[in-house]
C-alpha cells in the first residue's frame, strides 16, 4: 500500500470535457468548478437548476452536467424566481457577471433580494466588461482604466463603485451574503465555504443568498495574464473586501 | 371555489378564469388599467388552485419569470398593457428565438400596440402568435387556445385585447374550443432539474448541430455551436404555422362592392356598421382577422382579386391598414377609416368607436368607389 499513489484531486463529474473559449488567467472557471463541485457533494446534480446571465461564463452552460437557463443580459434573478416559485424543492441558482447582476440588472436582483426568494444568486465580480473586450462596469474601481475609461474611472465623470452585498445585506429577506476570491489556492477553498453556506441556507428555505466571487480579467486589465493575481491583491481587493457579512443564526 | 362552467364575467376575469382551467399555474402582473383586473382575479384565484402569483416590481421582472416558470414546464401567463408590453420587448423577441411557450396578454389602450404586437416589437425578425378576440366569451376560448398552440409550436402566444374586452361582462362558458384540444408533443426541453436523464440547456444563444456551415455532416457524431440556427429554425417555424394556425372571420364577400375590415372590439362595432349600410342598400362585407399574426392576408387577396375594395377600421393612427395593403399588393384600393379615438383617460374608449360613425365613414367610401 505505501508504494501506491493516492488520487487527492479529480475534476468534479459535473465539469463537461469539452474545450472553453475563456482566456488564459481568467478567474471564472475556478468559481464554476468549485461551485460544482459543492453541488455533486450535496448530490444536487439531479435537483439543479442554473439560470444564466450574459457574459464570458455563458460558455459554460454547456459545461455544466445540471439543468441550465440562459437568461437575457441583467434578468437571471427574475427568471430564476419563475423557475423556484413553480419548483421550490429544486436547487436555483444564477450565475451572473458585475455587469449582468450590478450594472443591467441591479433592479431584478435588489427585488428577488428583498422579497426573500429562496434562490442563490451568484456574482462573478471581475470589474470589467471582459466579454466586450474590457469596458467600466458599475463595479470597476476608481482608477481602473479600461476601453470606455481611458485615463482610469473618475468618480467625478463615471461615479463610484457599487458593493452590491453590503448594500443587500440589510434587506430582511435576505439571509445568507459573502464575497469570496479566486487568486490564491486559499480563496478558492474558501469561495467553496461560502458557497457552500449559500446553498445550504436555500436548502434549509432560510431566504435568499448571495455571493460575490472576485475573478481575475487579466484581458480585461489589460496586464500580462500571470499579473492577474497582482493586480487583484493591489486594486480589487482594497476596494472590495472578502468573508461573510450576514450568515443566518440557523445555519 | 370550484371551477366555474359558466358565469357572468368581466372579459379580463373571464381570461382569467379560462387561463386557470387551460392549466395556467404561474401568474405574474404589474397593476395597469386595463389589465390589473387579470392580476386581482389571479392573485385571489391561483392559490385556490395550487397556483403562483406574483406582483412584480416591473414588467420587465415579470416577463422574465414567465420565462422561467415556463422553462420549467409550467404553463404560465402574464398580462400587461401598452407600456408595459413595450418593457417586455427584448425578452419576448428572445423568446420565440429560444422557444419559450409563454401566454402574453396585452389589454391595450386603443389599438395603437399593433406594430408592437406584430411585428415583434423587440429587435430580430421574431413574431408571436397573436390572437385578437372580440368578446369575452371568444377570450375564454382564446385563453386555451393560446397555450395549446404555445406548446403545439413551443411558440410563445400573445392575446392582444382592449380596455372593453377587459371591462365588459358577458355571460361566457368554460372549455377548450375543438381547435384547442389534443395531444401535444412532449416537454422534452423543460428544465426541472436532471432527474434519471441528462441535462438540458434551454437557451436562445445558439444550438449544437451536427453538420458544417456548408451543410456537410461532420465526421464521428462531432457537434458544433452555430448561433444562427434558432434564428433559421424560428423563420421556418414561422412559415409552417403560416401556413396551418390562419384564422378569419368573415360575411357578406359574395356580392360586396365594399369590404370593412377591423379586428377586436372595434370590429364589433364595424360588422354592425356594415350591418346598417345593407339596410340602407349598399352591398358591403366584412372581414375580421381573428389570427394577426399569422396575418390572414389570403382572404384579402380574394378581395382584392374581384377589384373589390377595402375600408379598415382600427383606433390608432393606422396599423393594420399596412398589412392589408401589403397582402393586396395594389390589386385594389384600400382606405383607412380608422383613427385614434380616446377618452379623457387615455384608455381608448372614444367617441369614433361608434357604429354610426363608422356607417358615415363607410358611405363616404361606398360613394366614392366607382371613381377610384
Amino acid at each position: 500500500m505505501a508504494n501506491e499513489l493516492q488520487k487527492v484531486f479529480t475534476r468534479s463529474p459535473l465539469l463537461g470535457t469539452d474545450t472553453h473559449s475563456l482566456c488564459p488567467g481568467c478567474g471564472e472557471p475556478t468559481a464554476i468548478r468549485v461551485l460544482m463541485e459543492n453541488v455533486e457533494e450535496m448530490e444536487e446534480r439531479e435537483n439543479a437548476i442554473c439560470v444564466l446571465g450574459i457574459g464570458c461564463y455563458t460558455a459554460f452552460a454547456s459545461l455544466m452536467e445540471v439543468d441550465c437557463q440562459q437568461a437575457m443580459h441583467g434578468r437571471a434573478p427574475a427568471q430564476a424566481t419563475g423557475v423556484k416559485r413553480v419548483l421550490p424543492d429544486r436547487l436555483v441558482f444564477t450565475l451572473q457577471g458585475d455587469g449582468d447582476m450590478v450594472t443591467e440588472g441591479i433592479q431584478e436582483i435588489i427585488h428577488a433580494a428583498a422579497r426573500g426568494e429562496k434562490i442563490t444568486a451568484i456574482c462573478l465580480n471581475n470589474a470589467t466588461f471582459g466579454e466586450t473586450g474590457g469596458h467600466m462596469t458599475a463595479t470597476s474601481v476608481v482608477g481602473q482604466k479600461s476601453k470606455s475609461t481611458l485615463d482610469g474611472r473618475d468618480p467625478d465623470v463615471h461615479g463610484h463603485p457599487i458593493r452590491l452585498p453590503e448594500m443587500l445585506r440589510d434587506l430582511d429577506g435576505v439571509a445568507y451574503v459573502a464575497r469570496g476570491t479566486v487568486h490564491t489556492p486559499v480563496g478558492a477553498k474558501k469561495t467553496k465555504k461560502l458557497l457552500r453556506a449559500a446553498l445550504e441556507t436555500q436548502r434549509r428555505g432560510l431566504g435568499f443568498s448571495l455571493v460575490e466571487i472576485l475573478t481575475m480579467c487579466p484581458t480585461g486589465w489589460f496586464v500580462p495574464t500571470a499579473d492577474g493575481p497582482r493586480f487583484q491583491e493591489e486594486n480589487i481587493l482594497p476596494v472590495f473586501g472578502v468573508g461573510e457579512l450576514k450568515r443566518p443564526a440557523e445555519l | 371555489m370550484t371551477n366555474p362552467t359558466r358565469a357572468f364575467l368581466e372579459g379580463g376575469h373571464a381570461l382569467a378564469e379560462a387561463a386557470i382551467q387551460a392549466g395556467c399555474r404561474f401568474y405574474c402582473g404589474y397593476p395597469m388599467t386595463p389589465s390589473t383586473e387579470v392580476l386581482e382575479y389571479m392573485a385571489r384565484r391561483m392559490p385556490e388552485v395550487g397556483g403562483v402569483c406574483v406582483n412584480v416590481e416591473a414588467e420587465l421582472e415579470g416577463i422574465n419569470m414567465v420565462w422561467g416558470a415556463t422553462g420549467a414546464g409550467v404553463r404560465s401567463m402574464i398580462a400587461s398593457t401598452t407600456n408595459g408590453m413595450a418593457l417586455m420587448q427584448e425578452s419576448l423577441s428572445e423568446m420565440v428565438v429560444g422557444r419559450i411557450p409563454a401566454v402574453i396578454v396585452n389589454m391595450g389602450r386603443g389599438q395603437g400596440d399593433y406594430f408592437m404586437c406584430t411585428r415583434g416589437g423587440g429587435h430580430g425578425s421574431n413574431r408571436c402568435i397573436v390572437l385578437a378576440p372580440w368578446t369575452a366569451q371568444e377570450a375564454v376560448g382564446t385563453a386555451y387556445r393560446a397555450f395549446y398552440l404555445a406548446e403545439k409550436w413551443r411558440h410563445p402566444v400573445m392575446i392582444f385585447g382592449d380596455f372593453i374586452l377587459s371591462h365588459t361582462s358577458e355571460t361566457v362558458t368554460f372549455g377548450a374550443p375543438a381547435d384547442a384540444t389534443g395531444p401535444l408533443p412532449e416537454k422534452d426541453w423543460a428544465t426541472d432539474g436532471a432527474r434519471g436523464r441528462a441535462p438540458r440547456l434551454l437557451t436562445s444563444l445558439g444550438m449544437k448541430i451536427p453538420e458544417a456551415p456548408d451543410g456537410t455532416p461532420l465526421p464521428d457524431g462531432q457537434t458544433r455551436t452555430d448561433v444562427t440556427a434558432p434564428m433559421r429554425m424560428a423563420v421556418r417555424r414561422h412559415e409552417a404555422i403560416a401556413a396551418e394556425e390562419v384564422r378569419v372571420e368573415s360575411e357578406g364577400l359574395d356580392d360586396a362592392e365594399l369590404v370593412v375590415t377591423a379586428f377586436g372590439v372595434p370590429a364589433r362595432f364595424a360588422r354592425y356598421a356594415a350591418k346598417l349600410a345593407r339596410e340602407d342598400g349598399m352591398k358591403i362585407g366584412f372581414v375580421r382577422p381573428y389570427t394577426l399574426v399569422p396575418f390572414p392576408e389570403g382572404r384579402f387577396r380574394e378581395v382584392a382579386a374581384r377589384g373589390v375594395p377595402i375600408a379598415v377600421f382600427e383606433n390608432n393612427a393606422g396599423q393594420m391598414v399596412q398589412d392589408v395593403r401589403l397582402a393586396v399588393e395594389g390589386r385594389t384600393p384600400v382606405h383607412f377609416i380608422g383613427g385614434i379615438s380616446m377618452d379623457s383617460s387615455g384608455f381608448g374608449v372614444g367617441p369614433e368607436i361608434d357604429a354610426l360613425h363608422i356607417l358615415q365613414r363607410l358611405r363616404e367610401v361606398y360613394a366614392a368607389r366607382s371613381a377610384a
